[in-house]
């Protein structure tokens, strides 16, 4: 049997001649130092994309890219299909998954100097990765294709018209019509499906070409600066001094980290399930509240906190700045020190964006700048609030609910975020100043002149009036106050 | 032994058959670019645009506001519902109307009226409008999108037809002189 399977082994390889090449890249010396379980993100990133191709496939089984019943066969593939459910699951955590470790790698290889001399280009190459990546997340969102898709593009679009003379034109190229219809989702399969994974495809070859190519970056040691000049020498004494084969002295931590990998993608695909679809994508169901998935909800969170001038030329040129100094970078700080202990800067900057990612996406997951577009007929006012008030600030208190104040402010911690909180509203604003501001509005509050009659203005008022903590008297204006005395005591 | 200066014959016709290759690529792209960009010269002079109804006059009472849906003018076989589009229709007076998008001009999430308040609000980022569709507060730079609109027959027609956009021609059509104006 042994020697069948040699004989056999022997024949391919005298025609396919590969034995030798493999046996020569899964052996070559690695700087010992480097079998750390640091190493292991760029080959868990490619296992886990090997996944979304398997499960990719096994979608496209059932999957129907139309716009007429894209959502039907998803809830097909949820509901009929054996196991389908699954597959959708494994797919969905999978990107999710690919997205995080791919981040992982990438903050790595940057606090470990690896983008330095003489793998720019590998690092270049692995920035345009992430941008696939992140091409795959966004088109595969919009092939699930439910609400939240449709209003995601409808975004895509009003972020691509802001594009100055060009706008229209680039709309209608991504939409492929003048709106968000059946050509719109074909050719988001296409991108997501062929162009998209095939351009990943060839870039993952280069990349790994060239991790083999140029060896991998050895442990960074602080005080050890790379010199053009004598890198390459110091790289190979290095890996013949104090160097192990690859396989299998580093690659059994690679395999260990991957296979717990793919189990974590299944264990959340078995727990958590597929992701939606959300209702059917017809534009005439305008009661729904779009958001966009995970790696994009920092982004949601920004355009809602950006001043409104900035906005374009932030969402236009911020990408391309990003995008630039990333590229830049190897040229930037090409040489020198690679350990992250002497790079402070590096560490910072490495801290600053996650923590910014971060709260963005926190503050995503609670949206304080929407409406609650509910609160006024889903949120009572609080009981203690109304306790011994007269009839006129009881019927404030009715026009507060009745003309969706309460969608904006919250009272006794229930209702919107958009506004300042109104407890203890009576202490910061007077009587006059409170009807001020609800007839003009200001600071970010539309205007009620036009929609509130001067009785429903002044029981409103004196409602506000009574919100402030107990113990702390109204604020109330001084100058009006004395007059008001010195004209009682003059009577 | 090739000399530097000449050229050989083999050589020769390795450059004409790259030419050659060359000359056909150029003519199948002119087919392939036009193909790829016909999304954006069939809407060429707003040619996406047409009249569609909203509904009888009747539908909507004096001084009120109401959703209506029309079916997009421009319609594939494969478009399913995302052809059926809706619109708020604000009936100021007899035959005086607003027709607004209901894609807000922030970034195109579907804004809600709320009568009470008189107040268009949208649920992504927090624009709101005023009832006659001028921005209130919140991000957008400017009111809502207005569709053009004529009163036919007892029917309110718009003209529409593309995703309203800051780039689209919903944008700009509404509240324009007419170039001959005085």
């Amino acid at each position: 049997m042994r020697r069948l399977i040699t004989h056999l082994g022997a024949w391919f390889d005298r025609r396919l001649q590969l034995a030798a090449p493999i046996r020569e890249a899964a052996e070559h010396p690695v700087p010992r130092n480097t079998a750390s379980w640091w190493y292991v993100f760029g080959s868990a990133a490619l296992v886990v994309f090997l996944l979304q191709l398997v499960t990719g496939i096994l979608l496209a089984l059932i999957y129907v890219p139309s716009a007429s019943e894209a959502w039907s066969s998803l809830q097909a593939l949820n509901h009929d299909v054996t196991l389908g459910w699954f597959i959708r699951a494994l797919h969905g955590w999978g990107s999710n998954f690919m997205v995080a470790i791919v981040l992982i790698h990438m903050v790595q290889v940057f606090l470990f100097g690896a983008y330095k001399f003489p793998r720019e280009l590998t690092w270049i190459v692995g920035v345009f990765l992430l941008l696939m990546t992140l091409g795959m997340a966004f088109t595969g969102q919009v092939l699930r294709f439910d609400q939240d898709a449709y209003w995601g593009l409808g975004i895509g679009a009003s972020i691509a018209s802001r594009v100055p003379i060009l706008g229209g034109s680039i709309v209608k190229m991504m939409l492929g019509g003048p709106i968000i219809a059946g050509a719109t989702l074909s050719r988001f399969f296409a991108l997501h499906v062929f162009v998209i994974p095939g351009t990943l495809i060839g870039l993952v070859g280069l990349h790994l070409l060239m991790v083999l190519k140029l060896g991998i970056n050895e442990w960074p040691m602080p005080g050890r600066l790379v010199k053009r000049a004598s890198y390459a020498n110091e790289y190979h004494e290095l890996t013949k001094k104090d160097g192990a084969p690859f396989v299998p002295y580093a690659v059994w931590k690679d395999l260990f980290f991957a296979a717990f990998i793919l189990l974590a993608v299944a264990a959340c695909a078995l727990y958590f399930g597929p992701f939606g679809p959300t209702g059917r994508p017809d534009p005439t169901i305008i009661q729904t509240v779009p958001k966009p998935d995970y790696f994009f909800l920092w982004l949601y969170a920004l355009l809602s906190l950006l001043p409104p001038s900035m906005e374009t030329p932030a969402l236009l040129i911020g990408p391309v700045i990003a995008i630039g100094v990333l590229v830049l970078l190897p040229f930037l700080s090409g040489e020198g020190e690679k350990s992250w202990r002497r790079r402070p800067i590096a560490v910072l900057t490495v801290l600053l964006i996650a923590i910014t990612l971060g709260t963005f996406t926190h503050l995503a997951g609670f949206t304080p700048w929407s409406p609650h577009m509910n609160a006024w007929s889903g949120d009572p006012v609080p009981e203690k609030v109304l306790h011994g008030t007269t009839a006129l600030q009881r019927q404030g208190a009715l026009v507060f609910q009745a003309k969706q104040c309460r969608n904006c402010h919250s009272i006794g911690e229930s209702g919107g975020q958009r506004g300042p909180t109104l407890d203890g509203v009576a202490v910061r604003l007077t009587e006059d100043q409170l009807i001020r501001q609800v007839i003009q509005g200001g600071g970010n509050m539309p205007a009620y002149g036009n929609n509130l009659s001067p009785a429903e203005t002044t029981a409103l008022v004196a409602f506000l009036e009574t919100l402030h903590p107990v113990g702390q008297t109204p604020a109330h204006n001084a100058a009006i106050g004395e007059a008001r005395e010195k004209s009682a005591s003059s009577r | 032994m090739s000399n530097e200066n000449t050229i050989s014959r083999r050589g020769l016709f390795m450059k004409m058959g790259i030419l050659f290759n060359g000359l056909v690529a150029a003519a199948l792209a002119v087919p392939v670019v036009r193909f790829l960009l016909s999304s954006i010269t069939s809407g060429r002079a707003n040619a996406y645009l047409s009249w569609v109804s909203v509904g009888s006059v009747t539908e909507f009472p004096e001084g009120e506001t109401r959703l209506a849906t029309f079916r997009n003018p421009y319609v594939t076989p494969t478009d399913g519902t995302t052809v059926d589009t809706a619109c708020w229709v604000r009936r100021v007076a007899g035959d005086q109307f607003q027709v607004f998008a209901v894609n807000c001009a922030h970034l195109g999430c579907p804004v809600r009226w709320f009568p009470q308040s008189g107040l268009f609000m949208c649920p992504c980022h927090g624009g709101a409008y005023y009832r006659d569709g001028s921005r209130a507060s919140g991000p957008p730079e400017r009111g809502l999108f207005e569709y053009p609109y004529k009163v036919e027959g007892g029917l309110v027609t718009i003209q529409a037809g593309e995703l309203p956009t800051p780039g689209s021609p919903t944008a700009s059509l509404v509240g324009k002189k007419p170039p001959c104006a005085a």
